[in-house]
Protein backbone atom coordinates (compact mmCIF):
# COMPACT_ATOMS: atom_id res chain seq x y z
CA UNK A 1 0.00 0.00 0.00
CA UNK A 2 1.63 3.20 -1.20
CA UNK A 3 1.87 6.25 1.03
CA UNK A 4 -0.01 9.46 0.35
CA UNK A 5 3.26 11.06 -0.70
CA UNK A 6 3.86 8.36 -3.27
CA UNK A 7 0.34 8.75 -4.62
CA UNK A 8 0.79 12.50 -4.82
CA UNK A 9 4.01 12.02 -6.76
CA UNK A 10 2.32 9.65 -9.18
CA UNK A 11 -0.56 11.95 -10.07
CA UNK A 12 1.31 14.65 -12.02
CA UNK A 13 3.41 12.00 -13.71
CA UNK A 14 0.33 10.11 -14.88
CA UNK A 15 -1.13 13.39 -16.16
CA UNK A 16 2.08 14.04 -18.09
CA UNK A 17 1.90 10.54 -19.56
CA UNK A 18 -1.70 11.13 -20.66
CA UNK A 19 -0.89 14.47 -22.30
CA UNK A 20 2.23 13.22 -24.02
CA UNK A 21 0.57 10.01 -25.27
CA UNK A 22 -2.38 11.73 -26.92
CA UNK A 23 -0.23 14.59 -28.22
CA UNK A 24 2.21 12.21 -29.87
CA UNK A 25 -0.44 10.58 -32.04
CA UNK A 26 -2.76 13.58 -32.19
CA UNK A 27 -5.66 11.45 -31.04
CA UNK A 28 -7.15 9.89 -27.95
CA UNK A 29 -9.20 11.01 -24.98
CA UNK A 30 -7.43 13.27 -22.47
CA UNK A 31 -10.44 14.84 -20.69
CA UNK A 32 -11.90 11.76 -19.01
CA UNK A 33 -8.43 10.30 -18.50
CA UNK A 34 -7.26 13.35 -16.54
CA UNK A 35 -10.49 13.39 -14.54
CA UNK A 36 -9.85 9.84 -13.34
CA UNK A 37 -6.09 10.04 -12.69
CA UNK A 38 -6.49 10.25 -8.92
CA UNK A 39 -8.96 7.36 -8.91
CA UNK A 40 -6.70 5.05 -10.95
CA UNK A 41 -3.57 5.89 -9.01
CA UNK A 42 -5.32 5.36 -5.70
CA UNK A 43 -7.08 2.17 -6.75
CA UNK A 44 -3.96 0.51 -8.09
CA UNK A 45 -1.50 1.76 -5.50
CA UNK A 46 -3.47 1.93 -2.29
CA UNK A 47 -6.61 -0.20 -2.50
CA UNK A 48 -6.49 -3.21 -4.77
CA UNK A 49 -4.62 -6.42 -3.98
CA UNK A 50 -3.10 -7.88 -7.12
CA UNK A 51 -0.06 -9.42 -8.67
CA UNK A 52 1.84 -7.74 -11.51
CA UNK A 53 2.74 -11.28 -12.55
CA UNK A 54 -0.37 -11.12 -14.69
CA UNK A 55 -2.70 -14.06 -15.27
CA UNK A 56 -5.96 -13.78 -17.16
CA UNK A 57 -7.77 -15.80 -14.49
CA UNK A 58 -6.70 -13.45 -11.69
CA UNK A 59 -7.50 -15.95 -8.96
CA UNK A 60 -7.07 -14.77 -5.38
CA UNK A 61 -6.55 -11.15 -6.35
CA UNK A 62 -8.76 -8.13 -6.85
CA UNK A 63 -9.82 -7.45 -10.43
CA UNK A 64 -10.55 -4.22 -12.25
CA UNK A 65 -12.59 -3.72 -15.42
CA UNK A 66 -12.63 -0.49 -17.39
CA UNK A 67 -15.95 -0.18 -19.16
CA UNK A 68 -15.44 3.28 -20.67
CA UNK A 69 -12.45 2.10 -22.64
CA UNK A 70 -11.77 5.42 -24.33
CA UNK A 71 -9.96 6.65 -21.22
CA UNK A 72 -7.26 4.11 -22.02
CA UNK A 73 -4.41 6.64 -21.54
CA UNK A 74 -4.95 6.82 -17.77
CA UNK A 75 -5.39 3.04 -17.61
CA UNK A 76 -2.18 2.37 -19.55
CA UNK A 77 -0.16 4.91 -17.62
CA UNK A 78 -1.35 3.51 -14.30
CA UNK A 79 -0.68 -0.09 -15.34
CA UNK A 80 2.81 0.77 -16.55
CA UNK A 81 3.66 2.80 -13.48
CA UNK A 82 2.28 0.00 -11.28
CA UNK A 83 4.67 -2.50 -12.84
CA UNK A 84 2.53 -4.41 -15.35
CA UNK A 85 4.70 -3.50 -18.36
CA UNK A 86 7.64 -1.19 -19.12
CA UNK A 87 6.88 2.52 -18.89
CA UNK A 88 8.73 3.01 -22.18
CA UNK A 89 5.96 1.11 -23.94
CA UNK A 90 3.63 4.07 -23.37
CA UNK A 91 5.38 5.63 -26.37
CA UNK A 92 3.68 3.07 -28.63
CA UNK A 93 0.14 4.19 -27.73
CA UNK A 94 -2.18 4.03 -30.79
CA UNK A 95 0.68 3.16 -33.12
CA UNK A 96 0.91 0.26 -35.54
CA UNK A 97 1.81 -3.08 -33.95
CA UNK A 98 1.35 -1.73 -30.42
CA UNK A 99 -0.14 -3.56 -27.45
CA UNK A 100 -1.56 -0.19 -26.42
CA UNK A 101 -4.48 -0.04 -28.81
CA UNK A 102 -6.71 3.02 -28.99
CA UNK A 103 -9.15 1.19 -26.75
CA UNK A 104 -8.00 -1.54 -24.35
CA UNK A 105 -7.95 -5.08 -25.61
CA UNK A 106 -6.76 -8.52 -24.62
CA UNK A 107 -6.03 -9.18 -28.28
CA UNK A 108 -2.42 -8.03 -28.10
CA UNK A 109 -1.75 -9.61 -24.71
CA UNK A 110 -1.14 -6.44 -22.71
CA UNK A 111 -0.73 -7.42 -19.04
CA UNK A 112 -3.39 -5.89 -16.83
CA UNK A 113 -6.21 -5.96 -19.37
CA UNK A 114 -8.80 -8.72 -19.05
CA UNK A 115 -11.50 -7.57 -21.47
CA UNK A 116 -11.79 -5.40 -24.53
CA UNK A 117 -13.81 -2.23 -24.03
CA UNK A 118 -14.65 0.72 -26.18
CA UNK A 119 -18.10 -0.04 -27.45
CA UNK A 120 -19.83 1.31 -24.38
CA UNK A 121 -22.07 -0.29 -21.80
CA UNK A 122 -20.57 -3.76 -21.65
CA UNK A 123 -18.17 -3.64 -18.73
CA UNK A 124 -20.57 -4.03 -15.85
CA UNK A 125 -21.92 -7.31 -17.17
CA UNK A 126 -18.38 -8.60 -17.52
CA UNK A 127 -17.50 -7.47 -14.01
CA UNK A 128 -20.58 -9.24 -12.67
CA UNK A 129 -19.54 -12.42 -14.45
CA UNK A 130 -16.07 -12.24 -12.93
CA UNK A 131 -17.68 -11.61 -9.52
CA UNK A 132 -19.93 -14.66 -9.94
CA UNK A 133 -16.91 -16.80 -10.76
CA UNK A 134 -15.08 -15.51 -7.68
CA UNK A 135 -18.05 -16.61 -5.60
CA UNK A 136 -18.07 -20.05 -7.23
CA UNK A 137 -14.34 -20.36 -6.63
CA UNK A 138 -14.60 -19.33 -2.98
CA UNK A 139 -12.33 -16.41 -3.79
CA UNK A 140 -13.08 -13.53 -1.41
CA UNK A 141 -11.27 -10.86 -3.40
CA UNK A 142 -13.27 -8.04 -4.93
CA UNK A 143 -14.14 -6.94 -8.43
CA UNK A 144 -13.93 -3.23 -9.27
CA UNK A 145 -15.26 -1.55 -12.37
CA UNK A 146 -15.35 1.96 -13.78
CA UNK A 147 -18.05 3.44 -16.00
CA UNK A 148 -18.65 6.79 -17.58
CA UNK A 149 -21.78 8.62 -16.47
CA UNK A 150 -22.87 9.23 -20.04
CA UNK A 151 -22.20 5.54 -20.63
CA UNK A 152 -25.16 4.76 -18.39
CA UNK A 153 -27.37 5.81 -21.29
CA UNK A 154 -26.57 2.39 -22.78
CA UNK A 155 -29.39 0.01 -21.88
CA UNK A 156 -27.21 -3.00 -21.14
CA UNK A 157 -26.04 -1.23 -17.98
CA UNK A 158 -29.54 -1.35 -16.59
CA UNK A 159 -29.86 -5.05 -17.34
CA UNK A 160 -26.64 -5.50 -15.40
CA UNK A 161 -27.68 -3.17 -12.59
CA UNK A 162 -30.97 -5.04 -12.23
CA UNK A 163 -29.19 -8.41 -12.19
CA UNK A 164 -26.55 -7.38 -9.66
CA UNK A 165 -29.16 -5.96 -7.31
CA UNK A 166 -31.53 -8.90 -7.65
CA UNK A 167 -28.82 -11.53 -7.27
CA UNK A 168 -26.92 -9.80 -4.49
CA UNK A 169 -23.56 -9.45 -6.23
CA UNK A 170 -21.91 -8.04 -3.12
CA UNK A 171 -18.30 -8.55 -4.19
CA UNK A 172 -18.59 -5.86 -6.85
CA UNK A 173 -17.73 -2.18 -6.45
CA UNK A 174 -18.73 -0.21 -9.55
CA UNK A 175 -17.59 3.39 -9.75
CA UNK A 176 -19.33 5.92 -11.96
CA UNK A 177 -17.11 8.72 -13.27
CA UNK A 178 -19.69 11.41 -12.50
CA UNK A 179 -18.23 14.34 -14.40
CA UNK A 180 -21.56 15.17 -16.03
CA UNK A 181 -19.96 15.57 -19.46
CA UNK A 182 -20.11 13.56 -22.67
CA UNK A 183 -18.99 14.09 -26.26
CA UNK A 184 -21.88 16.27 -27.39
CA UNK A 185 -22.06 18.37 -24.24
CA UNK A 186 -23.19 18.10 -20.64
CA UNK A 187 -25.18 14.99 -19.75
CA UNK A 188 -28.02 17.32 -18.79
CA UNK A 189 -28.13 18.66 -22.33
CA UNK A 190 -27.65 15.36 -24.13
CA UNK A 191 -29.85 13.03 -22.09
CA UNK A 192 -30.26 13.80 -18.38
CA UNK A 193 -29.33 10.92 -16.09
CA UNK A 194 -31.81 12.00 -13.44
CA UNK A 195 -31.33 11.04 -9.83
CA UNK A 196 -28.64 8.38 -10.22
CA UNK A 197 -28.43 7.60 -6.53
CA UNK A 198 -32.14 6.93 -6.25
CA UNK A 199 -32.15 4.90 -9.43
CA UNK A 200 -29.33 2.67 -8.24
CA UNK A 201 -30.85 2.31 -4.79
CA UNK A 202 -34.17 1.38 -6.35
CA UNK A 203 -32.34 -1.45 -8.13
CA UNK A 204 -31.02 -2.70 -4.79
CA UNK A 205 -27.56 -1.16 -4.72
CA UNK A 206 -25.71 0.55 -1.88
CA UNK A 207 -24.54 3.93 -3.14
CA UNK A 208 -21.73 6.15 -1.85
CA UNK A 209 -20.98 9.61 -3.14
CA UNK A 210 -17.39 10.82 -3.27
CA UNK A 211 -18.00 14.53 -3.67
CA UNK A 212 -14.33 15.36 -4.17
CA UNK A 213 -13.51 12.78 -6.79
CA UNK A 214 -10.13 14.31 -7.57
CA UNK A 215 -8.96 14.30 -3.97
CA UNK A 216 -6.84 11.29 -3.05
CA UNK A 217 -7.89 11.19 0.58
CA UNK A 218 -11.56 11.45 -0.36
CA UNK A 219 -11.13 8.62 -2.86
CA UNK A 220 -9.37 6.44 -0.29
CA UNK A 221 -12.16 7.07 2.21
CA UNK A 222 -14.80 6.30 -0.41
CA UNK A 223 -13.17 3.07 -1.57
CA UNK A 224 -12.48 1.90 1.99
CA UNK A 225 -16.09 2.62 2.94
CA UNK A 226 -17.23 0.66 -0.10
CA UNK A 227 -14.96 -2.26 0.76
CA UNK A 228 -16.34 -2.32 4.28
CA UNK A 229 -19.84 -2.51 2.84
CA UNK A 230 -19.02 -5.48 0.58
CA UNK A 231 -20.12 -8.99 1.40
CA UNK A 232 -23.43 -7.86 2.82
CA UNK A 233 -25.80 -8.95 0.10
CA UNK A 234 -25.80 -5.84 -2.08
CA UNK A 235 -23.69 -4.53 -4.94
CA UNK A 236 -21.95 -1.23 -4.30
CA UNK A 237 -21.79 1.87 -6.46
CA UNK A 238 -19.58 4.89 -5.97
CA UNK A 239 -20.65 8.14 -7.58
CA UNK A 240 -17.27 9.71 -8.10
CA UNK A 241 -17.80 13.43 -8.67
CA UNK A 242 -14.85 14.31 -10.87
CA UNK A 243 -13.77 17.25 -12.95
CA UNK A 244 -13.17 16.35 -16.56
CA UNK A 245 -9.68 17.45 -17.62
CA UNK A 246 -8.55 17.88 -14.01
CA UNK A 247 -5.02 19.19 -13.51
CA UNK A 248 -4.72 21.04 -16.80
CA UNK A 249 -6.49 24.35 -16.36
CA UNK A 250 -7.72 24.93 -19.89
CA UNK A 251 -9.09 21.39 -20.15
CA UNK A 252 -11.14 21.52 -16.94
CA UNK A 253 -14.94 21.71 -16.63
CA UNK A 254 -15.61 21.20 -20.32
CA UNK A 255 -16.41 18.38 -22.71
CA UNK A 256 -14.22 20.06 -25.36
CA UNK A 257 -11.27 17.80 -24.54
CA UNK A 258 -13.22 14.57 -24.45
CA UNK A 259 -11.58 13.25 -27.59
CA UNK A 260 -9.15 15.88 -28.73
CA UNK A 261 -5.37 16.04 -28.42
CA UNK A 262 -3.46 19.17 -27.41
CA UNK A 263 -1.20 20.89 -29.93
CA UNK A 264 2.47 21.60 -29.16
CA UNK A 265 1.79 24.81 -27.33
CA UNK A 266 -1.10 23.39 -25.34
CA UNK A 267 1.03 20.39 -24.42
CA UNK A 268 3.75 22.67 -23.13
CA UNK A 269 1.21 24.56 -21.03
CA UNK A 270 -0.23 21.33 -19.65
CA UNK A 271 3.19 19.89 -18.83
CA UNK A 272 4.23 23.13 -17.14
CA UNK A 273 1.33 22.68 -14.77
CA UNK A 274 2.41 19.14 -13.84
CA UNK A 275 5.88 18.46 -12.55
CA UNK A 276 7.91 15.52 -13.84
CA UNK A 277 8.17 13.54 -10.60
CA UNK A 278 9.14 10.03 -11.64
CA UNK A 279 10.64 10.55 -15.08
CA UNK A 280 8.80 10.77 -18.38
CA UNK A 281 8.71 7.65 -20.53
CA UNK B 1 -22.86 -48.36 -56.21
CA UNK B 2 -25.32 -49.20 -53.45
CA UNK B 3 -26.56 -46.72 -50.91
CA UNK B 4 -25.67 -46.92 -47.25
CA UNK B 5 -28.78 -47.31 -45.16
CA UNK B 6 -29.27 -44.98 -42.23
CA UNK B 7 -31.83 -46.06 -39.70
CA UNK B 8 -33.28 -44.44 -36.65
CA UNK B 9 -35.39 -45.63 -33.79
CA UNK B 10 -36.99 -42.31 -33.03
CA UNK B 11 -37.44 -38.75 -34.16
CA UNK B 12 -36.28 -36.31 -31.54
CA UNK B 13 -35.33 -32.66 -31.46
CA UNK B 14 -31.74 -31.47 -31.65
CA UNK B 15 -32.29 -29.15 -28.67
CA UNK B 16 -32.89 -32.23 -26.52
CA UNK B 17 -29.47 -33.48 -27.57
CA UNK B 18 -28.07 -30.23 -26.22
CA UNK B 19 -30.00 -30.61 -22.97
CA UNK B 20 -28.79 -34.17 -22.42
CA UNK B 21 -25.22 -33.28 -23.41
CA UNK B 22 -25.17 -30.29 -21.09
CA UNK B 23 -26.44 -32.35 -18.16
CA UNK B 24 -23.79 -35.00 -18.81
CA UNK B 25 -21.13 -32.30 -19.03
CA UNK B 26 -22.30 -30.82 -15.76
CA UNK B 27 -21.62 -34.11 -14.03
CA UNK B 28 -18.28 -34.55 -15.75
CA UNK B 29 -16.74 -31.07 -15.69
CA UNK B 30 -17.14 -28.88 -12.59
CA UNK B 31 -16.02 -25.78 -14.52
CA UNK B 32 -19.04 -25.89 -16.82
CA UNK B 33 -21.66 -23.27 -15.94
CA UNK B 34 -24.88 -22.48 -17.76
CA UNK B 35 -26.75 -19.23 -18.27
CA UNK B 36 -30.23 -18.81 -19.64
CA UNK B 37 -32.37 -15.83 -20.59
CA UNK B 38 -35.80 -17.09 -19.52
CA UNK B 39 -36.00 -20.04 -21.91
CA UNK B 40 -34.80 -22.87 -19.71
CA UNK B 41 -37.54 -25.25 -20.79
CA UNK B 42 -37.25 -24.42 -24.48
CA UNK B 43 -33.48 -24.98 -24.37
CA UNK B 44 -33.91 -28.21 -22.37
CA UNK B 45 -31.59 -26.89 -19.69
CA UNK B 46 -33.74 -28.09 -16.78
CA UNK B 47 -31.72 -31.24 -16.15
CA UNK B 48 -28.51 -29.23 -15.74
CA UNK B 49 -30.31 -26.64 -13.62
CA UNK B 50 -31.78 -29.24 -11.29
CA UNK B 51 -28.55 -31.21 -10.90
CA UNK B 52 -26.29 -28.16 -10.52
CA UNK B 53 -28.38 -25.24 -9.25
CA UNK B 54 -25.34 -23.27 -8.09
CA UNK B 55 -23.81 -23.45 -11.54
CA UNK B 56 -26.99 -22.38 -13.31
CA UNK B 57 -27.59 -18.64 -13.81
CA UNK B 58 -31.03 -17.39 -14.74
CA UNK B 59 -30.45 -13.88 -16.07
CA UNK B 60 -33.99 -13.04 -17.13
CA UNK B 61 -34.93 -11.51 -20.46
CA UNK B 62 -31.63 -9.67 -20.82
CA UNK B 63 -29.48 -11.34 -23.45
CA UNK B 64 -26.87 -8.58 -23.73
CA UNK B 65 -26.19 -8.84 -20.02
CA UNK B 66 -26.06 -12.63 -20.32
CA UNK B 67 -23.32 -12.48 -22.96
CA UNK B 68 -21.30 -10.04 -20.86
CA UNK B 69 -21.68 -12.10 -17.70
CA UNK B 70 -20.63 -15.20 -19.64
CA UNK B 71 -17.53 -13.40 -20.88
CA UNK B 72 -16.68 -12.31 -17.33
CA UNK B 73 -17.26 -15.79 -15.91
CA UNK B 74 -14.44 -17.19 -18.03
CA UNK B 75 -12.07 -15.04 -15.97
CA UNK B 76 -11.31 -17.46 -13.18
CA UNK B 77 -11.66 -20.55 -15.33
CA UNK B 78 -15.35 -21.25 -15.84
CA UNK B 79 -16.72 -22.54 -19.16
CA UNK B 80 -20.04 -20.75 -19.67
CA UNK B 81 -22.76 -22.13 -21.92
CA UNK B 82 -25.39 -19.55 -22.79
CA UNK B 83 -28.82 -20.66 -23.90
CA UNK B 84 -31.53 -18.81 -25.76
CA UNK B 85 -33.12 -18.80 -29.22
CA UNK B 86 -30.78 -18.32 -32.18
CA UNK B 87 -32.16 -14.89 -32.97
CA UNK B 88 -31.52 -13.64 -29.44
CA UNK B 89 -28.16 -15.45 -29.33
CA UNK B 90 -26.76 -13.58 -32.29
CA UNK B 91 -28.45 -10.61 -33.92
CA UNK B 92 -29.74 -9.15 -30.70
CA UNK B 93 -26.34 -9.27 -29.02
CA UNK B 94 -23.92 -9.03 -31.90
CA UNK B 95 -21.80 -6.25 -30.49
CA UNK B 96 -21.59 -7.89 -27.08
CA UNK B 97 -20.38 -11.10 -28.69
CA UNK B 98 -18.01 -9.22 -30.97
CA UNK B 99 -16.26 -7.16 -28.31
CA UNK B 100 -16.65 -8.99 -25.00
CA UNK B 101 -16.39 -12.56 -26.35
CA UNK B 102 -14.78 -12.83 -29.79
CA UNK B 103 -12.31 -9.94 -29.71
CA UNK B 104 -11.58 -10.67 -26.05
CA UNK B 105 -10.94 -14.38 -26.81
CA UNK B 106 -13.33 -15.60 -24.15
CA UNK B 107 -14.12 -19.27 -23.79
CA UNK B 108 -17.89 -18.87 -24.10
CA UNK B 109 -20.18 -21.41 -25.75
CA UNK B 110 -23.14 -19.67 -27.35
CA UNK B 111 -25.82 -22.32 -27.66
CA UNK B 112 -28.75 -21.41 -29.84
CA UNK B 113 -32.00 -23.26 -30.30
CA UNK B 114 -34.96 -22.58 -32.60
CA UNK B 115 -32.63 -21.64 -35.43
CA UNK B 116 -33.97 -21.32 -38.94
CA UNK B 117 -37.40 -21.56 -40.46
CA UNK B 118 -38.37 -24.84 -38.74
CA UNK B 119 -39.18 -22.82 -35.65
CA UNK B 120 -42.51 -22.73 -37.45
CA UNK B 121 -45.59 -20.98 -36.22
CA UNK B 122 -43.90 -18.15 -34.29
CA UNK B 123 -42.97 -16.57 -37.61
CA UNK B 124 -40.20 -14.41 -38.96
CA UNK B 125 -39.43 -12.42 -35.78
CA UNK B 126 -38.04 -15.63 -34.29
CA UNK B 127 -36.86 -17.50 -37.41
CA UNK B 128 -33.35 -16.19 -37.87
CA UNK B 129 -31.85 -17.15 -41.24
CA UNK B 130 -28.80 -14.91 -40.95
CA UNK B 131 -27.09 -16.22 -37.82
CA UNK B 132 -24.51 -18.46 -39.48
CA UNK B 133 -23.30 -15.50 -41.50
CA UNK B 134 -23.18 -13.22 -38.48
CA UNK B 135 -21.21 -15.71 -36.43
CA UNK B 136 -18.82 -17.02 -39.07
CA UNK B 137 -17.66 -13.49 -39.85
CA UNK B 138 -16.30 -13.03 -36.33
CA UNK B 139 -12.56 -13.78 -36.21
CA UNK B 140 -11.82 -16.78 -34.01
CA UNK B 141 -15.43 -17.95 -33.74
CA UNK B 142 -16.11 -21.65 -34.31
CA UNK B 143 -19.52 -22.24 -35.89
CA UNK B 144 -21.33 -25.57 -35.62
CA UNK B 145 -24.79 -26.55 -36.88
CA UNK B 146 -25.87 -30.03 -35.86
CA UNK B 147 -28.22 -32.39 -37.68
CA UNK B 148 -29.77 -34.64 -35.05
CA UNK B 149 -30.02 -35.43 -31.34
CA UNK B 150 -26.85 -37.50 -31.09
CA UNK B 151 -24.71 -35.10 -33.08
CA UNK B 152 -25.89 -32.23 -30.91
CA UNK B 153 -25.16 -34.20 -27.74
CA UNK B 154 -21.66 -35.05 -28.94
CA UNK B 155 -21.04 -31.50 -30.13
CA UNK B 156 -21.99 -30.16 -26.70
CA UNK B 157 -19.28 -32.34 -25.17
CA UNK B 158 -16.75 -31.45 -27.86
CA UNK B 159 -17.10 -27.69 -27.54
CA UNK B 160 -16.39 -27.86 -23.82
CA UNK B 161 -13.03 -29.43 -24.67
CA UNK B 162 -12.28 -26.79 -27.29
CA UNK B 163 -10.78 -23.57 -25.92
CA UNK B 164 -12.31 -20.52 -27.55
CA UNK B 165 -15.66 -19.03 -28.46
CA UNK B 166 -18.14 -21.32 -30.18
CA UNK B 167 -21.55 -20.82 -31.75
CA UNK B 168 -23.60 -24.03 -31.56
CA UNK B 169 -26.78 -23.91 -33.63
CA UNK B 170 -29.65 -26.36 -33.28
CA UNK B 171 -33.42 -26.37 -33.38
CA UNK B 172 -36.90 -27.37 -32.48
CA UNK B 173 -38.31 -29.94 -34.95
CA UNK B 174 -38.11 -33.65 -34.27
CA UNK B 175 -35.57 -35.16 -36.65
CA UNK B 176 -34.50 -38.75 -37.33
CA UNK B 177 -31.76 -39.59 -34.84
CA UNK B 178 -29.31 -41.49 -37.01
CA UNK B 179 -25.74 -40.46 -36.10
CA UNK B 180 -25.39 -42.62 -32.97
CA UNK B 181 -22.55 -44.66 -34.46
CA UNK B 182 -20.84 -41.74 -36.21
CA UNK B 183 -17.91 -39.88 -34.70
CA UNK B 184 -17.99 -36.16 -34.02
CA UNK B 185 -14.87 -34.07 -34.33
CA UNK B 186 -14.93 -30.28 -34.61
CA UNK B 187 -13.86 -29.27 -38.11
CA UNK B 188 -14.19 -32.74 -39.65
CA UNK B 189 -17.00 -33.31 -42.08
CA UNK B 190 -18.66 -36.71 -42.37
CA UNK B 191 -18.94 -38.64 -45.61
CA UNK B 192 -22.43 -40.15 -45.36
CA UNK B 193 -22.85 -41.53 -48.89
CA UNK B 194 -20.26 -42.16 -51.53
CA UNK B 195 -21.23 -41.14 -55.05
CA UNK B 196 -19.76 -40.08 -58.35
CA UNK B 197 -22.15 -37.70 -60.13
CA UNK B 198 -22.90 -34.88 -57.70
CA UNK B 199 -21.93 -33.87 -54.17
CA UNK B 200 -24.61 -32.84 -51.69
CA UNK B 201 -23.04 -30.90 -48.81
CA UNK B 202 -25.57 -30.46 -46.04
CA UNK B 203 -25.73 -29.02 -42.56
CA UNK B 204 -28.31 -29.06 -39.76
CA UNK B 205 -31.82 -30.23 -40.43
CA UNK B 206 -31.14 -30.54 -44.15
CA UNK B 207 -28.75 -33.45 -43.68
CA UNK B 208 -31.59 -35.94 -43.45
CA UNK B 209 -33.26 -34.30 -46.46
CA UNK B 210 -30.00 -34.71 -48.39
CA UNK B 211 -29.94 -38.42 -47.56
CA UNK B 212 -33.54 -38.71 -48.77
CA UNK B 213 -32.61 -36.79 -51.91
CA UNK B 214 -29.74 -39.21 -52.56
CA UNK B 215 -32.26 -42.07 -52.54
CA UNK B 216 -34.46 -40.31 -55.07
CA UNK B 217 -31.45 -39.50 -57.25
CA UNK B 218 -30.36 -43.13 -57.00
CA UNK B 219 -33.73 -44.18 -58.43
CA UNK B 220 -33.10 -41.72 -61.27
CA UNK B 221 -29.74 -43.33 -61.95
CA UNK B 222 -27.74 -40.49 -60.40
CA UNK B 223 -25.03 -41.32 -57.90
CA UNK B 224 -24.95 -38.63 -55.20
CA UNK B 225 -22.22 -38.22 -52.63
CA UNK B 226 -23.55 -36.85 -49.34
CA UNK B 227 -21.33 -34.93 -46.95
CA UNK B 228 -22.43 -33.65 -43.56
CA UNK B 229 -20.65 -30.45 -42.67
CA UNK B 230 -21.51 -29.78 -39.03
CA UNK B 231 -18.60 -27.37 -38.51
CA UNK B 232 -19.13 -24.46 -40.87
CA UNK B 233 -16.08 -22.72 -39.46
CA UNK B 234 -13.39 -23.91 -39.62
CA UNK B 235 -14.60 -25.61 -42.79
CA UNK B 236 -13.34 -29.04 -43.84
CA UNK B 237 -11.99 -27.75 -47.15
CA UNK B 238 -10.16 -30.98 -47.97
CA UNK B 239 -13.22 -33.20 -47.78
CA UNK B 240 -15.26 -30.84 -49.97
CA UNK B 241 -12.51 -30.45 -52.57
CA UNK B 242 -11.83 -34.16 -52.70
CA UNK B 243 -15.48 -34.82 -53.42
CA UNK B 244 -15.93 -31.93 -55.88
CA UNK B 245 -12.93 -33.17 -57.82
CA UNK B 246 -14.58 -36.55 -58.13
CA UNK B 247 -18.16 -35.49 -58.96
CA UNK B 248 -17.70 -32.12 -60.67
CA UNK B 249 -20.96 -30.69 -59.29
CA UNK B 250 -21.94 -29.47 -55.83
CA UNK B 251 -25.18 -28.62 -54.03
CA UNK B 252 -25.01 -26.89 -50.66
CA UNK B 253 -28.00 -27.50 -48.38
CA UNK B 254 -28.80 -25.40 -45.35
CA UNK B 255 -31.65 -23.87 -43.41
CA UNK B 256 -30.26 -20.35 -43.79
CA UNK B 257 -30.09 -17.48 -46.22
CA UNK B 258 -27.98 -18.26 -49.30
CA UNK B 259 -26.10 -15.06 -48.46
CA UNK B 260 -23.61 -15.67 -45.69
CA UNK B 261 -24.28 -19.33 -45.05
CA UNK B 262 -22.51 -22.64 -45.57
CA UNK B 263 -23.06 -22.37 -49.32
CA UNK B 264 -21.02 -19.23 -49.63
CA UNK B 265 -18.20 -20.75 -47.60
CA UNK B 266 -18.17 -23.71 -49.96
CA UNK B 267 -18.27 -21.42 -52.99
CA UNK B 268 -15.20 -19.60 -51.70
CA UNK B 269 -13.30 -22.87 -51.27
CA UNK B 270 -14.29 -24.05 -54.75
CA UNK B 271 -13.61 -20.72 -56.46
CA UNK B 272 -10.13 -20.43 -55.02
CA UNK B 273 -9.14 -24.07 -55.50
CA UNK B 274 -11.31 -25.91 -57.99
CA UNK B 275 -14.00 -23.91 -59.80
CA UNK B 276 -17.03 -26.21 -59.85
CA UNK B 277 -20.71 -25.68 -60.70
CA UNK B 278 -22.60 -25.19 -57.44
CA UNK B 279 -26.28 -24.76 -56.62
CA UNK B 280 -27.69 -23.47 -53.35
CA UNK B 281 -30.51 -25.05 -51.38
CA UNK B 282 -31.15 -22.21 -48.96
CA UNK B 283 -33.59 -19.38 -48.44
CA UNK B 284 -33.35 -16.71 -51.12
CA UNK B 285 -32.64 -13.52 -49.20
CA UNK B 286 -36.04 -13.50 -47.56
CA UNK B 287 -37.62 -13.52 -44.12
CA UNK B 288 -39.67 -16.51 -43.04
CA UNK B 289 -43.32 -16.65 -41.98
CA UNK B 290 -45.75 -18.65 -39.85
CA UNK B 291 -46.57 -22.22 -40.79
CA UNK B 292 -45.74 -25.78 -39.87
CA UNK B 293 -42.10 -26.76 -40.32
CA UNK B 294 -42.94 -29.12 -43.18
CA UNK B 295 -45.03 -26.49 -44.97
CA UNK B 296 -42.26 -23.94 -44.61
CA UNK B 297 -39.54 -26.32 -45.77
CA UNK B 298 -41.56 -27.00 -48.87
CA UNK B 299 -42.53 -23.40 -49.60
CA UNK B 300 -38.96 -22.15 -49.16
CA UNK B 301 -37.37 -24.98 -51.11
CA UNK B 302 -35.57 -26.67 -48.25
CA UNK B 303 -36.54 -30.33 -48.68
CA UNK B 304 -35.42 -33.45 -50.52
CA UNK B 305 -37.38 -32.54 -53.65
CA UNK B 306 -35.64 -29.17 -53.84
CA UNK B 307 -32.26 -30.83 -53.38
CA UNK B 308 -32.97 -33.27 -56.23
CA UNK B 309 -33.93 -30.39 -58.50
CA UNK B 310 -30.76 -28.44 -57.65
CA UNK B 311 -28.60 -31.54 -58.07
CA UNK B 312 -29.85 -31.94 -61.61
CA UNK B 313 -29.27 -28.25 -62.26
CA UNK B 314 -25.69 -28.44 -60.99
CA UNK B 315 -24.98 -31.54 -63.07
CA UNK B 316 -26.35 -29.89 -66.20
CA UNK B 317 -23.71 -27.19 -65.84
CA UNK B 318 -20.76 -29.57 -65.80
CA UNK B 319 -18.20 -28.69 -68.44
Amino acid sequence: MASLETLEQLIPQVRRDILRMVHQVNSGHPGGSLGCAEFFVTLYNHVMEYSTDFTMDGKNEDLFFLSNGHISPVFYSTLARSGFFPVAELATFRKLDSRLQGHPTTHEGLPGVRIASGSLGQGMSVAIGAAETKKLNGDTHLVYSLHGDGELQEGQNWEAIMYAGAKGIDNLISTIDYNKQQIDGSTDDVLPLGDLRSKLEAFGWVVFDVEQGNNIEAIILGLETAKAASGKGKPIAILLHTIMGNGVDFMMHTHAWHGKAPNDEQLATGLAQNEETLGDY
Amino acid sequence: MGLKEYTFTEKIDTRSGFGVGLAELGDKNPDVVALCADLTGSLKMDAFKNAHPKRFFQVGIAEANMMGIAAGMTIGGKIPFTGTFANFSTGRVYDQIRQSIAYSHKNVKICASHAGITLGEDGATHQILEDIGLMKMLPGMTVINTCDFEQTRKATHAIAEHHGPVYLRFGRPKMPNFTTDLPFEIGKGILLQEGTDVTLVATGHLVWEALEAAKILHELGISAEVINIHTIKPLDDALILQSAKKTGAVVSCEEHNFLGGLGESIARVLATNLPTPQEFVATQDTFGESGTPAQLMEKYGLNAAAIVHKAQAAMSRKA
